[in-house]
């Protein structure tokens, strides 16, 4: 359908539109508009993604003299794949004058992407970079032009080479939306490299969707998203765990292996100096001059010789000189010897240490000799070297790049971070296990450059509630900030708070309650009745892995597992992704086939990061207990305090907010349309706290009756019931009266009017 | 339909060459003329000397021709053989002699050993023959109609079963339909009576190490294996690994299951694909971001022997219980079904590279991605109309019909006739059909016997109609048989009817009324077939 609003005319995929996604649209436009910042939250199923391309789409559409282009970040590869599959379905709802001008595609890694036959063969991502770059770095394909019989290249690059040098790349690429799989499948048949053809296409594409970790990471962002103008659209979707993704890319751990890696790593340097000294000592001595002009030159690396780029951000550091001391190979390798010795002998410690980045510099300079500039530019210092010494399997020097890694960011930053040095797992006290970590505490240490970048970012999730903590922890001023609810024709979602067993008793995931027979039994009698009465899918989330093996565990023994079985076929989430995803897919199998299943899953998990349980893939899902952080944690203590002394935020407040987060996150997979429907039961006493409660998202909450905030099993199971046998009468989908849950053309155009009149 | 001309060899014997020639067949007769006018192979039989035929069975496996023997006696044997070009003209010649002889052929789902020794009249295998009796024994109804009609000799077996298509059917197809599934439960310990499913589970993986190790030692070794795991006596484990390396094989990772989730994880739907993350997280390298900050936990796989988890073992057990059976192969050896499960696990082609084109998977990325209330609403799928063999057609419909009217009070609208007499036949029908149950409530004591005949009539017009239009002589001769029972069940109601007391005869003319008038116009129709008949001439209806 095709629909005005506020004097824009919006392109939208469907026949009828919901109400809320017709006001996040209006939303949105007006931060187009204003050229700033969104924060919107819109409950799951209710259409987000679509909304959101299709406005964005329909607005550059109509403002030709402002090409507005669209960087749409997923958390995961699978949803990329959706929003695709949805901007596919958009497409092919528009003109077919505007359908035909567009670009969507989809950029991953080589891994998910390389077509060539021995390449694409190996199974870890490493790998297939590394037999990529024995293919095609540059100074393989200068050896093969003087000796081409015994230098093997990839076929599929040298016509990419050839096409983007004559600069017909948009002829292999005809508008349209590209998933990965279309991209392999490009690539296969025009016999042209799908992954570096993607990385130059997305200078021109309309749309690209890719991971966060492209814009947010600095080591990715500043190779793949150099190009990205300041009119670009950024969206980030299912942003609820924006802050933690955050601060994982700036944070390092450094372990025993990683220091025995790297000395490894160490020695191979030296032996190819010494190699290069005997046969090609004039390449050392361009690559000193080199670095007396600065490391600005790597903009003009070739595509295929890109690496990880410097992983922390400041701009200024690729304009400076490199500092003498670290100019010379041999030099720079005794400096990395000596960091490696000293980070060695800290590591040796019998108790937790906890430093501030600048003490432990001071420590360094003063043990090891290495002042805080040479650390900054060790890991470009290291990149360069590497390039100039032609090592292309660079997945063999992980662990060097680690400990440069680690280098500069100590050497860049002095607040946001902390470094803490525990000689053993918290949880696991007789295995010792030394690590030094570093780890960021400041989330907006690295997003603060893609808003500072763009001039619109949105962002976007089911649950960002409560809303107004968001900014606080990115440290930007959304000019939109708001959370919509979901209209309804019927109460399609059920949610449920049980405190207590079968036998009255209560249920919780505490501590002190959590290994209790009684609770295990509890929790499993509850699962049991449920499998019996609720037909097709059901999902269970735990609090942890540690957790859920227990419990599964128990229940096998207590034969309660045997009984569930009776009823579903159960799949369990383990930390083996092939095994999980073969898992989810014979769960989907399962629910088609009308055998019914019950997925075990883990909040905070891979599966409860994006993985949908909508229609009769899950008609329940129970979470079992409260997913508050491991909160002995030194790392998440450390974090703690530094959100209250910076922003004023108290650490309770920060765990609840968290911990339900994660559970809103985990119980809205189950639904994705209005016509769908679910119960969500909260399975644990604490939930009925109106404190822990009042953190729930709006569109939960107002679901949440009073009468369902304090149930035992049996009266769960007859809520259940009941609530199965009243979402099987038909209903009106389009809402009644003065309610209208879903509008066609006809009624925005109504809308218009009475707008128009007032 | 009158007549069917077919090249056909004619053979005395089965190892006689045969003489070739031209095969003609008409209504009442068929005339073979060999090429060669020499020949005194010249034959020109009356159809009723036939009293049978019998065909063989012909499929890939052994180079038989396809043969047809029409037999003059099924007593004393001998008749006449014709051997064909190809089945499909067999079959046809079969067909039409099928239809003089008012025999269908058996369905093809009858199993082949049985029909290669069927004959002609009752071509039925032993289980058809079994199902038949069980549907009798269940239903005494049912039962006393066979008695009343089949060996009253009124219907022929065929006839009475026909009808009842859909009874069969029903009873046939669920097996064969609905694949079965798999009791969902789990060897839950390491107990000598391990039920079959998880025998071949085990067995599957390790087929070829069959060969090394008897039967004996591979369970022994099996269950010590199970043993060490359940215990988690890794160090145990460990020790003995190394001592035996057969053991070893059930310790360590298995690389069977890996290469088969490799393959496996090619084909799963992409929105789901988490293994194309790992790929494309950079924060997933290792030592990159936080390890122990509270929210993630520290999974230590490394170790040759594989620690294999409750997890792991739900997730393959849901997997085989969900897989199915795949194979038909009887539990009956381990070594057998081993091998059986090895060779249907080789039949998917690993057609890896095809799977980024693949139809299937965008169709169903796209309809997972279609958020359906927003959808306009989409006309109701129909399967397009494609009559292969109008008679068969014909059969179904005939059993759908009546599986509607048969018993069903509300079968009025299942049909809709083109003749004027049907409609009014299944208005009577529903009439009739109401008093039926209403009829009970009269004080009546004859109703009862009144009753007992309209199950016997509702059989009787249930073939009569269904004989329309009198297309061969074996409907014909079928009708005017029905023709003689309905008249005589007429003349029952009529007696009933008469002998009632004057106080209940209004309420018993009542209730035999409807029966009277279905089969009043049961005969009317018949007799204005006959008019239109004898007024066309030669033509019976309309042919």
């Amino acid at each position: 359908m095709k629909f005005d609003l506020e004097g824009l005319t919006v392109h939208f995929p469907y026949a009828a539109i919901y109400p809320e996604q017709h006001a996040y649209m209006g939303e949105l436009k007006r931060a187009l508009d204003a050229r700033g910042h969104a924060l919107l939250e819109m409950p799951t199923g209710t259409g987000k993604t679509a909304a959101l391309i299709s406005l964005i789409t329909s607005y550059s559409l109509a403002s030709p003299s402002r090409p507005l282009r669209l960087i749409y970040c997923t958390r995961t590869v699978h949803e990329m794949e959706k929003t695709l599959a949805e901007l596919r379905l958009l497409f092919a709802h528009l003109p077919a004058a505007a359908s035909r001008s567009l670009l969507a595609l989809g950029l991953s890694s080589r891994k998910n992407l390389c077509v060539h036959p021995q390449a694409s063969a190996a199974a870890a991502r490493d790998s297939v970079d590394t037999a990529c770059r024995r293919l095609t770095a540059s100074w393989v394909r200068d050896k093969a032009a003087s000796d081409p019989d015994s230098t093997p290249l990839c076929d599929f690059f040298e016509s990419f080479d050839r096409a983007a040098a004559a600069g017909d790349l948009a002829s292999y690429m005809p508008p349209g939306v590209y998933t990965l799989a279309d991209l392999r499948a490009l690539g296969r048949d025009r016999g042209i490299c799908p992954y570096f053809l993607a990385r130059q296409m997305v200078k021109y594409a309309n749309v690209v969707v890719y991971s966060y970790q492209y814009l947010i990471d600095p080591k990715v962002a500043s190779i793949v998203s150099r190009e990205m103008q300041k009119e670009c659209v950024v969206v980030f979707d299912e942003a609820h765990n924006i802050d933690n993704v955050c601060i994982e890319a700036l944070s390092v751990s450094i372990r025993k292996q990683t220091l025995e890696g790297a000395e490894r790593n160490l020695r191979r340097i030296s032996q190819e100096i010494d190699r290069f000294k005997a046969t090609d000592a004039n390449r050392l001595r361009a690559e000193y001059n080199r670095l007396v002009d600065g490391l600005a030159q790597r903009g003009n690396l070739p595509i295929s010789d890109a690496w990880l780029a410097n992983p922390a951000l400041p701009e200024d550091i690729l304009k400076e000189a490199v500092p003498g001391n670290i100019r010379r190979a041999e030099h720079f390798l005794a400096v990395l010897r000596r960091l490696v010795r000293f980070l060695d002998g800290r590591l040796e410690t019998e108790n937790v240490e906890n430093e501030m980045p600048v003490a432990f510099v001071a420590s360094i300079h003063s043990q090891a000799g290495i002042d805080q500039k040479m650390l900054r530019f060790c890991y470009d210092r290291l990149h360069s070297l590497m390039l100039t010494l032609e090592i292309t399997d660079t997945d063999e020097f992980m662990h060097i790049q680690t400990i440069c890694d680690f280098a500069t960011l100590i050497g860049t930053y002095t607040r946001g971070f902390s470094i803490i040095i525990e000689p053993y797992d918290e949880r696991m006290p007789d295995i010792r296990d030394p690590v030094i970590q570093l780890s960021c505490h400041d989330a907006s240490l690295a997003i603060q450059p893609v808003f500072e970048r763009f001039q619109t970012v949105v962002i976007t999730s089911g649950t960002l509630s409560p809303i107004d903590l968001y900014p606080r922890l990115l440290n930007f001023n959304p000019v939109i900030s708001r959370s919509f609810t979901m209209s309804l024709t019927r109460d399609c979602i059920c949610p449920m708070v049980l405190t207590r067993g079968s036998d009255q008793l209560p249920v919780s995931t505490k501590f002190d309650m959590r290994s209790d027979p009684g609770v295990v039994r509890n929790y499993g009698r509850l699962l049991l009745e449920m499998a019996s009465a609720v037909p097709d899918g059901i999902v269970c989330f735990f609090v942890s892995y540690s957790y859920m093996d227990g419990i599964v565990n128990s229940w096998n023994e207590m034969g309660i597992l045997q009984d569930i079985m009776q009823h579903k076929l159960v799949f369990i989430e383990t930390p083996d992704v092939v095994e999980t995803t073969l898992a989810l897919d014979n769960y989907r199998k399962a629910c088609d086939c009308g055998r019914g299943a019950i997925f075990f899953s883990v909040a905070r998990g891979k599966v409860a990061e994006g993985i949908d349980f909508d229609r009769h893939y899950g008609r329940l899902v129970i979470m079992f207990g409260v997913p508050f952080q491991y909160t002995l944690s030194r790392i998440l203590l450390a974090r703690l305090e530094y959100l209250r002394e910076t922003f004023q935020i108290k650490e309770g407040d920060f765990l609840t907010f968290d911990a339900l987060r994660q559970a809103a996150q985990c119980v809205g997979r189950v639904i994705r349309s209005k016509a769908d429907y679910g119960m969500m039961i909260f399975a644990d006493k604490r939930y009925s706290r109106h404190d822990k409660r009042s953190k729930l998202p709006g569109w939960i909450l107002s679901h949440l009756h009073d009468a369902h905030l304090n149930l035992s099993t049996d009266m769960a199971l007859h809520i259940a019931r009941e609530f199965l046998r009243r979402m099987a009468q038909p209903y009106d989908k389009t809402g009644s009266g003065g309610n209208k849950t879903l509008l066609t053309e006809e009624d925005l155009q109504n809308m218009a009017q009475d707008a128009m009149e007032m | 339909m009158g007549s069917m001309t077919i090249g056909a060899k004619y053979k005395t014997t089965l190892k006689d060459p045969g003489t070739t020639g031209v095969l003609r067949m008409n209504e009442d007769k068929f005339i073979f003329t060999p090429h060669d006018p020499r020949s005194a192979m010249k034959l020109n039989v009356d159809f009723r000397s036939i009293k049978g035929h019998k065909f063989n069975k012909v499929d890939g496996s052994k180079p038989a021709p396809p043969l047809l023997n029409l037999s003059k006696d099924s007593d004393k044997g001998g008749g006449y053989m014709f051997e064909f070009d190809n089945v499909t003209n067999r079959d046809l010649s079969r067909d039409f002699v099928g239809k003089q002889q008012g025999t269908i052929p058996p369905k093809p789902n009858v199993p082949p050993e049985n029909s290669v020794t069927s004959t002609g009249e009752e071509q039925l295998s032993a289980a058809e023959m079994q199902r038949r009796m069980k549907l009798l024994q269940e239903d005494s109804e049912l039962q006393k109609l066979h008695m009343k009609f089949v060996l009253g000799n009124i219907l022929q077996e065929s006839e009475f079963w026909a009808t009842r298509k859909n009874l069969l059917e029903d009873k046939a197809n669920k097996g064969s339909k609905q694949r079965p599934g798999f009791k969902s439960a789990m060897l839950a310990d390491v107990r000598p009576s391990a039920d079959g499913r998880t025998n071949k589970v085990t067995f599957s993986l390790t087929t070829e190490i069959i060969h090394q190790m008897s039967e004996k030692d591979f369970w022994t070794k099996y269950f010590r294996a199970e043993y060490l795991l359940r215990t988690k006596n890794t160090v145990a484990a460990t020790a003995e690994a190394a001592e035996d390396e057969e053991l070893a094989i059930f310790l360590k990772n298995d690389d069977i299951l890996a290469k088969e989730a490799r393959l496996k994880i090619k084909r799963v739907d992409p929105t789901l694909d988490m293994e194309a993350d790992a790929g494309d997280d950079y924060i997933h390298l290792p030592d990159h971001g936080i390890i122990r900050d509270g929210s993630k936990e520290t999974i230590d796989n490394d170790g040759e022997l594989a620690r294999r988890t409750l997890s792991q073992d739900l997730n393959r057990h849901a997997a085989v219980v969900l897989e199915g059976r795949s194979s038909d192969v009887e539990l009956t050896d381990t070594k057998t079904v081993a091998e059986a499960i090895a060779r249907s696990k080789k039949e998917p082609p690993s057609s890896s590279i095809s799977d980024d084109t693949n139809h299937e998977r965008l169709v169903k990325v796209a309809r997972m991605t279609e958020i359906e209330d927003l959808q306009a609403p989409r006309s109701l799928p129909y399967a397009p109309l494609c009559i292969k063999d109008p008679r068969e057609y014909f059969d179904s419909q005939q059993a759908n019909a009546l599986r509607s009217l048969g018993g069903n009070n509300d079968g009025r609208h299942a049909r809709n006739c083109r003749l004027s007499t049907d409609d009014a036949f299944d208005h009577l029908l529903g009439q009739i059909s109401s008093i039926k149950v209403n009829g009970l409530n009269y004080p009546v004591i004859q109703s009862d016997v009144a009753l007992k005949h309209w199950a016997a009539i509702q059989e009787l017009l249930r073939h009569f109609w269904s004989s329309y239009p009198i297309t061969t002589s074996v409907l014909y001769n079928k009708v005017q048989r029905l023709k003689d029972a309905m008249t005589q069940i007429y003349q029952k109601l009529q007696d009933i009817k008469e002998s009632a007391q004057p106080d209940v005869r209004h309420e018993i003319s009542q209730l035999v009324k409807p029966m009277t008038q279905a089969l009043d116009a049961a005969f009317n129709h018949d007799l204005e077939q006959q008019q239109k008949s004898s007024k066309s001439g030669n033509k019976p209806n309309g042919f």
